[in-house]
């Protein structure tokens, strides 16, 4: 690949005392032996002032005086420690710090430090209440509690009030908003019966009850970053950068965040073209497979456009980068994509489902409790004392722990089966799946072309073939040089742009690409493509040898078949919804069993068949990879998208699959159905025990001991039948790790 | 119970002091990277450096 100068300073941040910082992505730390390598390696460069590794996200974060050291220097000794590294681009990195993570962690310890405290005067008030407590100890207990609850409700709490009132001010109803007034009224009840010397007050269960809260909800949070800062290392290993030309004629690579309407990009041979423009000066073939689903390269001259994720031939383009213009396909993607996403959103999640049902019930019984007890001749304060005692007791803790538990074992369990989660909620939504819509470029086969059939590798013309492919960097070339297995290259090879290379060998010469450029007859050509319908094809000639035809496409999926299979054998309906021409799919469709399939698609197309499926009532996952399929992405009741999909369709995507295999997509339906009943028995339990506690405090009987004891046994319930997700699944899941992460990043595999 | 006029503010003291630790921790990133500090123990970074290490 042609390497540019990187623009370093698209990549630094100004730290303290005029030094600049960057982050960057490292390719395979996986020890400690490696931690400490980088480290000192780096140190001994003039000018470091901080270099420290993060193992848990597989990061370097470097801290450096401009004047003394490059950033490429930085590059150059990791690399020769043996470390690929790429630089984050800033830009991209919007929560470096995790400040939501450490607010919740904050939250917590205070609620934590708050509920030991007052625990202990709690069981000294408990002990002493069927024992010889002074009544002027007691009340100094409460308000001592009073004092410590008061401020730790206030400061503990706001994630839950803030998320309440976002909840209430949009019109809706979340769980948040019946855990805020649980909290509040054991507070506000609380205090009053401290001042009037009561011999109970619930300031214990007020702080427990946000400290359980809260560490379900740190949890949450966690699993989510640490998805996302997969996905992020991912984003920067595959180097998303473009090498824009300066006025002044220098290229320089920049982050594609960089990258403005009207600039100059240039796109060597063999490089995903990184934005989308119109070419400006040179000839090429672009495998456009990622945006059309067509496997066939397209030769594109200056004028026409091109698309971001193609990948670019063997020639070198400049590409003019062009915001859409109202008639191109990404316009047409980006209206269909706008309307897509609008319908999802109308999806209300499971607890919120819970808590609109939950709400009026509760609030409602407790408001017929005070009414009933004011009937039967009581005063008004201890009917409202029993009326929200039922409140508390009924508190949400369960039911607040019930969904975010389930969510955070399973999005692990997901985690490790190589399918990281966009969408929180994603895993509810799968389970409803009854029917599964494929792209077939990029997604049940590889994104890779590669050659079709064996070849004899003993073969003197092929082997000669496979070392001049190695000169040149179009993806035909290099599926032939991976099947020859070729190392060492030809000399004097010449290129003819757009058509292939040439060299002499003993006095003969040797020509490899474009069936006409190596004299190949029409007939010949014709009945190749017949042979294997879809295909790129590739020639050789050598000397006065006849010419040889070697047919290139894409490979199905290593498994796929076998998915398949085991998902028809679940009941599911598969389509396939492909862009690429009829005899491709056809016989796509043939190798794997599925009846129904259809070609040539437009993304409208797409989605008008998904639109149908849904109108009878089909639950449709979609799994695709390309520009077209982001509307039908957007659009589909849930969505998976391979790591190797274009931007737009991973953005549109609920979760993303890592890997060569096509597992990852069975793996997560079936872990999803069991996430779903998890989060089901979940809700049962916490509904059974409200079945139990609420007559008992409608009766007046409860005391906080009581509602101590009951809250934390059913938030200790709810969380252990959560984890019985991972336990059953722990086999499963340690023999694919490996496999799945192997080819994408070195993991411990943990 | 006069020993409670002690007790509780002892108690109550070291409490926050548990607790005032835990946020310095916090804020000194020291939760940052869970999976490396555990091999850093083992890191000999206090020896110098041996000669002939290129």
């Amino acid at each position: 690949m042609t390497v540019h100068q990187r623009d370093w300073q698209a990549f630094v941040v100004p730290a303290d005392d005029g030094a600049v910082h960057m982050d960057l992505a490292v390719d395979g730390i996986t020890c400690a032996a490696c931690m400490g390598e980088i480290e000192r390696g780096l140190k001994r460069l003039p000018g470091i002032r901080k270099a420290r590794v993060n193992l848990t996200s597989q990061r370097l974060a470097v801290d450096w005086v401009e004047d003394q050291t490059g950033a490429d220097e930085i590059v150059a000794e990791l690399e020769r420690l043996g470390y690929a590294a790429h630089p984050f681009d800033p830009a991209s990195q919007k929560e470096r710090q995790d400040k939501t993570g450490k607010q919740l962690l904050r939250c917590l310890a205070v609620a934590g430090f708050a509920g030991m405290n007052i625990m202990l005067l709690s069981v000294s008030v408990w002990s002493g209440n069927a024992s010889d407590i002074t009544p002027e100890t007691r009340d100094f207990f409460h308000w001592l509690s009073a004092l410590i609850a008061l401020p730790t409700v206030a400061y503990s709490g706001q994630p839950f009030v803030k998320s309440a009132f976002r909840a209430l001010s949009a019109g809706r109803l979340n769980m948040d908003v019946p855990i805020v007034i649980g909290v509040g009224l054991a507070v506000a009840l609380s205090v009053v019966q401290t001042i009037q010397h009561h011999h109970h007050a619930y300031f214990e269960s007020a702080v427990m009850l946000l400290f359980f809260l809260l560490v379900g909800r740190y949890l949450d949070h966690n699993m989510r970053g640490r998805t996302r800062s997969f996905a992020e290392n991912i984003a920067a290993l595959k180097a998303e950068v473009a090498a824009r030309i300066n006025p002044d004629g220098s290229v320089r690579e920049v982050p594609l965040s960089k990258i403005a309407a009207g600039d100059l990009v240039l796109v060597a041979g063999g490089e995903r073209v990184p934005v989308d423009g119109v070419v400006s000066s040179g000839i090429s073939e672009i495998d456009q497979s990622l945006v059309t689903g067509e496997s066939v390269l397209v030769p594109v001259k200056p004028g026409q456009r091109v698309y971001a994720g193609t990948l670019n031939g063997a020639g070198a383009l400049q590409i003019r980068v062009e915001a859409a213009s109202g008639a191109t396909l990404l316009d047409e993607v980006n209206r269909l994509l706008e309307t897509a996403s609008q319908a999802k959103s109308k999806y209300v999640r499971i607890a919120d489902r819970a808590a609109q049902l939950y709400a009026p019930l509760v609030h409602g019984a407790a408001g017929l409790t005070f009414l009933g007890w004011l009937l039967a001749g009581m005063e008004w304060q201890p009917a409202l004392v029993i009326a929200i005692s039922v409140l508390i007791i009924t508190c949400p803790c369960a039911l607040g722990l019930a969904v975010p538990a389930v969510q955070v074992v399973a999005s692990g369990q997901l985690f490790k089966s190589g399918v990281l989660l966009n969408s929180a909620d994603a895993i509810e939504r799968m389970a409803d799946i009854d029917t599964i819509l494929f792209d077939k470029t990029g997604t049940l086969t590889l994104a890779e072309p590669e050659l079709v059939g064996e070849i004899d590798r003993q073969d003197p013309v092929l082997a000669l073939a496979g070392r001049l492919a190695l000169a040149s960097r179009h993806p035909l070339s290099m599926a032939l040089v991976k099947a020859t297995g070729a190392l060492v290259p030809l000399a004097d090879v010449q290129e003819v742009s757009g058509a292939g290379l040439e060299t002499h060998v003993d006095g003969q010469r040797l020509r490899l690409g474009s069936p006409l450029f190596c004299g190949a007859t029409t007939e010949a050509i014709e009945a190749h493509l017949l042979a294997v319908p879809g295909a790129s094809l590739l020639a050789i000639q050598y000397g006065e040898e006849p010419v040889r035809l070697l047919a290139v496409r894409q490979k199905l999926r290593s498994d796929a078949r076998d998915v398949v299979d085991q998902l028809k054998a679940h009941g599911y309906a598969l389509e396939i919804v492909s862009g690429d021409t009829l005899p491709s799919v056809a016989e796509c469709a043939e190798e794997l069993g599925i009846e129904n399939w259809q070609a040539a698609m437009t993304p409208s197309a797409k989605i008008a068949r998904l639109e149908a499926l849904q109108s009878d009532g089909r639950k449709v996952l979609m799994v695709g990879d390309g520009l077209n399929d982001a509307p039908a992405l957007a659009g589909a009741h849930v969505s998976l998208s391979p790591v190797s999909a274009v931007h737009l369709s991973q953005a549109a995507a609920d979760a993303v699959f890592l890997g060569k295999k096509l597992q990852p997509v069975f793996d997560a339906l079936s872990l999803s159905i069991r996430a779903r009943r998890a989060i089901e028995q979940n809700l049962w339990i916490s509904t059974v025990y409200n079945i139990i506690a609420v007559p008992i405090a409608v009766a007046g009987y409860v005391t906080p001991l009581m509602a101590a004891v009951a809250m934390s046994a059913s938030s200790l319930a709810v969380t252990a039948n959560a984890l019985r997700l991972k336990w059953g699944n722990r086999a499963a899941a340690d023999a694919s790790a490996s496999t799945v992460f192997g080819p994408v990043m070195s993991t411990k595999g943990e | 119970m006069d020993v409670l006029i002690f007790l509780i503010p002892i108690a109550l003291v070291l409490g926050g002091v548990g607790l005032v630790a835990f946020l310095w921790s916090l804020k000194t990133g020291q939760y940052d990277d869970l999976e490396g500090a555990k091999w850093r123990i083992l890191d000999d970074d206090d020896l110098p450096e041996r000669k002939n290490t290129q």
